[in-house]
């Protein structure tokens, strides 16, 4: 049998808290994290608006020089496991270092790096590109400061997946805890791209909302006058630890880690393929996976990006695979609150699903006004439920067709 | 030469995060400051900018303290 894999802590850095209760309160009361655009001069843009995280200082975290030497994305997943480690008392010191891993992937990386050298090199020329260039942007640096600033000797790598990133490095840390490679894994995503080429860029695609009179009705999943996503930016890490390690060090144990199911959509660079049923398969398999039955989850935290193409997709998605079950189950799209974080989405979602897990609330979908006949299901609109929550399902869904869900429920020994 | 040194000092602080008191003619910037290889060669380009020089990698390579460095300015000035 394999080996239990439970969360006992977790980090978050989001554009509605930089800490966890914060978030959670947030979260459940309906606050949006969405302004204008504060990073850089929007005023061209198609979209002005976004999910800016403004209560986050590095220097909380790391000293000026390290902070110096990290773009803002690795500056968040430092953040983020630093407090996932404090917050599940785990001081890496005291346990095996070797034992002790990294999975945390970003889906774009240091594009504001990348985006800041390339002006240099176009006014003064290759000479004046900055030493720190490379190592700056590459997306696989979050988990590599992340091993650097802790200690962490174990399993290091990191997903690459778009907006499916933070799921797969949650589900592909399970499975090196599961086959024993590691006794504790910090895994999740992080992303920072509020900058003008990804606006430039997502707007180029008609994949963001230009509701810039109205920026904190402007991410509104599932509802019918929804017109793209929000992009946020953030970072949530969670420690993972096999359930016998957790237990023999007395850790708290927030909860369980049952199952993971990926998929690819083999169909279209951004468009998810027809009925969802890419999406259908990465949800059934972490069903399996978990040891469930599909009318055991009672929640998901969806993918919901509030564009309209996701939304309709995701729900048939979550037709096809539950059948009957799908009308009676729960689902809700927190992006409603903090917008799409892109490779940090699945991290900081794993959070807020494993919080409904522990305190038996689910948080709601905000801005649902209008109903859309293709999205009828019950997305927990505008109000926070108490619920009773035993399984529960993370869907992140990116381009390329890359499908990632994990199954989470309420640890019971 | 205090000019300088002023300045030198200056940009070190703020790329190595070292306190002012550290940042002594005799400190070695590698040794004793905590400067890495990439620390350096980005310390390099911030001088070149600041005193409108170039510094060769020969040259950069033979840098020690920081003295070393201000002596370097003022003889190319």
């Amino acid at each position: 049998m394999n080996k239990r894999v439970v969360i006992t802590g977790m980090g978050v850095i989001s554009p509605i808290g930089s800490d966890i209760s914060t978030f959670w309160n947030n979260l459940i009361t309906g606050v949006s994290g969405v302004g204008p655009i504060t990073q850089f001069d929007a005023s061209d843009f198609a979209t002005k608006i976004a999910a800016e995280v403004t209560d986050f200082d590095p220097l909380d975290y790391m000293d000026k020089k390290e902070a110096r030497r990290m773009d803002r994305f690795v500056q968040f997943a430092v953040a983020a496991a630093k407090m996932a480690l404090k917050d599940a008392e785990l001081d890496i010191e005291k346990e095996d270092p070797d034992r002790v891993g990294v999975y945390i992937g970003s889906g774009i990386g240091g594009l504001r790096t990348w985006e800041e050298q390339h002006n240099i090199y176009l006014k003064r020329g290759p000479r004046r590109v900055s030493p720190f260039f490379i190592p700056m942007m590459i997306a696989n640096m979050a988990a590599g400061q992340v091993s650097i600033q802790t200690g962490a000797k174990g399993p290091n790598s990191s997903a690459v997946s778009a907006c499916a990133t933070g799921t797969h490095s949650i589900g592909d840390a399970m499975k090196i805890l599961q086959r024993g490679d590691a006794d504790v894994m910090m895994a999740g995503g992080t992303e920072s791209t509020i900058t003008p080429m990804a606006v430039a860029g997502f707007n180029a695609l008609q994949a963001l909302s230009t509701r810039n009179d109205e920026p904190e009705k402007a991410s509104r999943p599932f509802d019918k006058d929804r017109d793209g996503f929000v992009m946020g930016e953030g970072a949530g890490v969670l420690i993972l630890e096999t359930l016998d390690h957790a237990l023999a060090r007395g850790a708290d144990i927030i909860a369980e880690v049952a199952g993971y199911g990926m998929s690819g959509d083999a169909y279209h660079l951004t468009s998810p393929a027809p009925e969802g049923e890419g999406a259908s398969r990465a949800m059934l398999r972490a069903i399996k996976d978990a040891g469930l039955q599909p009318e055991d989850i009672d929640y998901i935290n969806a993918h919901g990006t509030s564009t309209e193409l996701n939304d309709k997709f995701e729900t048939l998605a979550i037709k096809n695979a539950f059948g009957d079950h799908a009308r009676k189950l729960a689902i809700s799209s927190s992006k409603s609150m903090f917008g799409h974080l892109l490779g940090a989405a699945g991290g900081v979602e794993a959070i807020a699903t494993a919080l409904a897990l522990k305190e038996q609330i689910l948080p709601p979908t905000i801005n649902y006004e209008t109903p859309d006949p293709e999205c009828d299901l019950d997305y927990v609109p505008n109000e926070a439920r108490k619920a009773p929550v035993r399984a529960a399902l993370s869907n992140s869904l990116g381009f390329g067709g890359h499908n990632a869900t994990i199954a989470l429920k309420t640890y019971d020994d | 030469m205090a000019d300088t040194l002023e300045r030198v000092q200056r940009i070190i602080v703020d790329h190595l995060g070292v306190d002012p008191s550290e940042v002594t003619p005799e400190a070695s910037i590698k040794d004793d400051l905590g400067a890495d290889s990439l620390a350096v060669m980005d310390l390099i380009m911030e001088l070149e900018d600041e005193f409108q020089m170039e510094i060769s990698d020969e040259q950069a390579e033979k840098i020690n303290t920081v003295g070393d460095v201000v002596n370097y300015i003022e003889s190319r000035s």
